[in-house]
């Protein structure tokens, strides 16, 4: 554990925050602000993590935070960096902390303009596959057959890519990181801290509540995903695609456990039928041909 | 001193040069793109040592001036119609988080059915969202306007965002001569940005726009109330020193046109207050005391100024380029509101006109307060709001 010895002790988030019981996402936020620091200005579209906060006039964060509203995380905080460039302030991290919703459907117009125009930022979306915050309803980024309040039957849509949509996008760094697996989580921020422009960070994170699954099951939850496939760990630097740590582990077909696993795992996928199974195992194998493909062409 | 001859959209643009603007995002609209082309211009040439942001959107555009507000910066914004509705969330949140944002809307009708041309549509269902609003009668009027608009929004007894409302083509594509004041007498009058407005500190975190609950949110919306309040007397203050560096004759709140003596004043906003004075000369020459008030702060309304002339006066005669559907145009129901509490009340006719660029012409207005001396001559009843100009009968 001496990696994690290597970060600093002080997080500039308070030990106690108003989320639920094994959340995901905070778990991912304390990470990420141990590794960014102090200086570090935080945008925060409308989202779970408006909530994680706290009520006026207390706050979790150490950090200045901004509120906003839900389509316009990556719009506000470029108005932040042009800001900071003129006032003359340097060394500060600008980072959207935005959920999926906030990124992958309602604000994804501000996300595509601010990444096309370069914008010097790290945008973080924590995705718990789901509107969360709102009590469970069925996002772009909620996977296929997964149950929510209004998809009663399991999502019958398949879930965006969004760091692939990012990567047309010729950003400096993308990466998707997962808390169950720190030291690549830890790395890939820290690149992202070191390059300038535009880095795109997806971040799995696990809701107890949204997924039904017990509340000491989120870091178990997100080594499945992993293992199975169904969450590959990947960065693309540059435009070069590259499958990172555990993913690169698993490249060939019969190394990866059967997606059976990590579905029997969460109730959401209870009502799942055999058909559907496949069709999800045949579109995670689609998609791990592709990031391969990629993997081999660009890098 | 000397005048250039230039469009409503240059005389923006150059107030927003004058005024030290360091952040602008904007984008492209009819009719307001010259705004943004003379901009992008004066920042490509370094005239103005300036960040210009080509944002995806008028959401992001007024999210980008918000983000740069809170960081602590002057920002300018500048949309019309459509645009302005898109951003309508984002108003909501500029004024919530008292960031002195100052944009131009030129006026435009909204779709469907289409159009480009101009009323007060677009601003006037802005309303509620906490800003204020000014209304421009001239070019001369516009430059002068954003620059007072922003001395107005950074004073600490104010703190909310201001919009400049003018006539799309009217005036935005219209040249007329105008006087661009001196560089170091703006400097002096609008001194650079109080970065001490910024609501991100590093070294005094806080966390901007979080949630309250119900003890708390009614105050944050009775602050709003009283900056609001205040605006008015700030305006005043503004338009006196303007004028008196500036050698112009501004009031704050409405302007007169021969109002001394009127038993019938004509109320209007914006281009349409040219042609309001025009007629209010022609009726004057029939010996009619008739004058005619401009409103120049829409919001906050200036309700005590209504009032004053309201008890000298024995009828108005509103004239509304916008309609309110449902009701009537919006200035008809303020005069009548802000008149209410008086024990004599003036007779109060309106009129909705010019809807989507239709031309009102001096007689049509001079028609307007013929039907006012009429009822009044007749002790009629005042009659509901009537429409001008409509093609043929009404339809």
């Amino acid at each position: 554990m001496s990696w994690i010895k290597q970060l600093p002790k002080e997080v500039p988030l308070q030990s106690g925050t108003t989320s639920c019981v094994g959340c995901g996402a905070v778990l991912s936020l304390r990470l990420a602000l141990r590794i960014l620091g102090e200086r570090t200005i935080m945008v925060i579209p409308a989202s779970c993590s408006a909530i994680i906060q706290g009520g006026y006039p207390d706050t979790s964060f150490k950090i200045p935070v901004v509120n906003s509203a839900f389509a316009s995380g990556a719009a506000v905080a470029s108005g932040i960096v042009s800001a900071l460039r003129i006032r003359g302030i340097e060394n500060v991290n600008v980072v959207v902390w935005a959920g999926d919703g906030g990124t992958a459907d309602i604000g994804l117009q501000a996300l595509s303009g601010a990444a096309n125009r370069q914008e010097n930022m790290i945008y973080m979306c924590y995705d718990n596959e789901g509107y969360m915050n709102t009590g469970v309803q069925e996002s772009g980024t909620t996977p296929f057959g997964a149950w929510t309040t209004n998809s009663p039957k399991g999502k019958i849509l398949f879930k965006k890519d969004i760091p692939l949509i990012m990567m047309e996008h010729n950003v400096p760094y993308i990466a998707t990181v997962n808390v169950s697996y720190p030291q690549d989580f830890i790395a890939k921020l820290k690149k992202a801290q070191s390059c300038h422009g535009f880095k795109y960070i997806h971040v799995y994170s696990p809701c107890p509540p949204g997924w039904r699954i017990p509340a000491n099951q989120t870091t178990r939850i997100g080594r499945l995903a992993v293992e199975t496939g169904i969450w590959p760990l990947l960065e693309i630097e540059n435009g070069k695609l590259r499958l990172t740590g555990p993913s690169q582990r698993i490249l060939e077909e019969g190394k990866r456990t059967p997606i059976e696993a990590y579905l029997q795992a969460q109730e959401r996928f209870r009502k799942i039928t055999p058909e559907n199974t496949k069709s999800l195992e045949d579109l995670i194998e689609q998609s791990w041909k592709r990031y391969v493909a990629l993997q081999k062409c660009t890098g | 001193m000397k005048k250039t001859f230039m469009t409503g959209n240059y005389a923006a643009a150059y107030a927003v040069k004058l005024a030290d603007v360091k952040m602008v995002a904007a984008y492209p609209i009819t009719p307001q793109t010259s705004v943004i082309e003379k901009i992008s211009e004066f920042v490509a040439s370094g005239e103005m040592q300036a960040e210009y942001i080509k944002v995806e959107s008028e959401h992001s555009a007024m999210s980008c001036c918000i983000g740069a507000s809170t960081a602590g910066v002057r920002t300018f914004t500048g949309t019309s119609s459509q645009g302005l509705l898109y951003m309508h969330e984002m108003l909501h949140w500029a004024s919530g988080s008292r960031l002195p944002i100052v944009m131009v809307n030129v006026n435009r009708a909204l779709a469907p059915p289409w159009t480009i041309w101009t009323d007060q549509n677009d601003s006037i269902s802005q309303r509620d969202t906490g800003w204020m609003q000014f209304y421009c009668e001239d070019n001369q009027d516009i430059l002068d306007t954003v620059l007072q608009a922003y001395k107005i929004a950074e004073d600490q007894r104010v703190l909310l965002p201001a919009m400049v409302c003018y006539d799309g083509f009217e005036l935005s594509h219209t040249s007329m001569p105008v006087e661009v004041p001196d560089k170091r007498d703006v400097d002096s009058f609008l001194p650079p940005y109080n970065t001490a407005n910024a609501l991100i500190d590093l070294e005094h975190p806080t966390t901007v726009g979080s949630l309250v609950n119900p003890d708390l949110y009614m105050e944050f919306r009775f602050l709003i109330q009283q900056a609001m309040e205040n605006a008015k007397h700030v305006a005043e203050e503004v338009a006196e020193d303007y004028s008196w560096r500036f050698n112009r004759n501004y009031s704050g709140q409405v302007e007169c046109y021969k109002c001394k003596g009127a038993e019938v004043v004509i109320v209007s906003m914006g281009a349409l207050s040219s042609e309001v004075k025009e007629a209010v000369d022609r009726l004057r020459k029939e010996k009619l005391a008739v004058g005619a008030v401009k409103i120049k702060l829409f919001r906050p309304f200036p309700k005590e100024k209504i009032r004053e002339f309201g008890s000298r006066l024995k009828a108005f005669v509103i004239v509304d380029r916008n309609i309110s559907f449902g009701m009537e145009g919006a200035l008809f129901t303020e005069i009548k509101s802000s008149l209410f509490s008086l024990d004599e009340k003036p007779k109060v006719l309106g009129f909705v006109a010019g809807l989507g660029g239709r031309d009102i012409r001096v007689r049509d207005i001079v028609k307007m307060v013929r039907k006012a001396y009429d009822a009044l001559a007749n002790s009629k009843k005042f009659p509901d709001e009537e429409w001008i100009g409509l093609r043929g009968e009404k339809l």
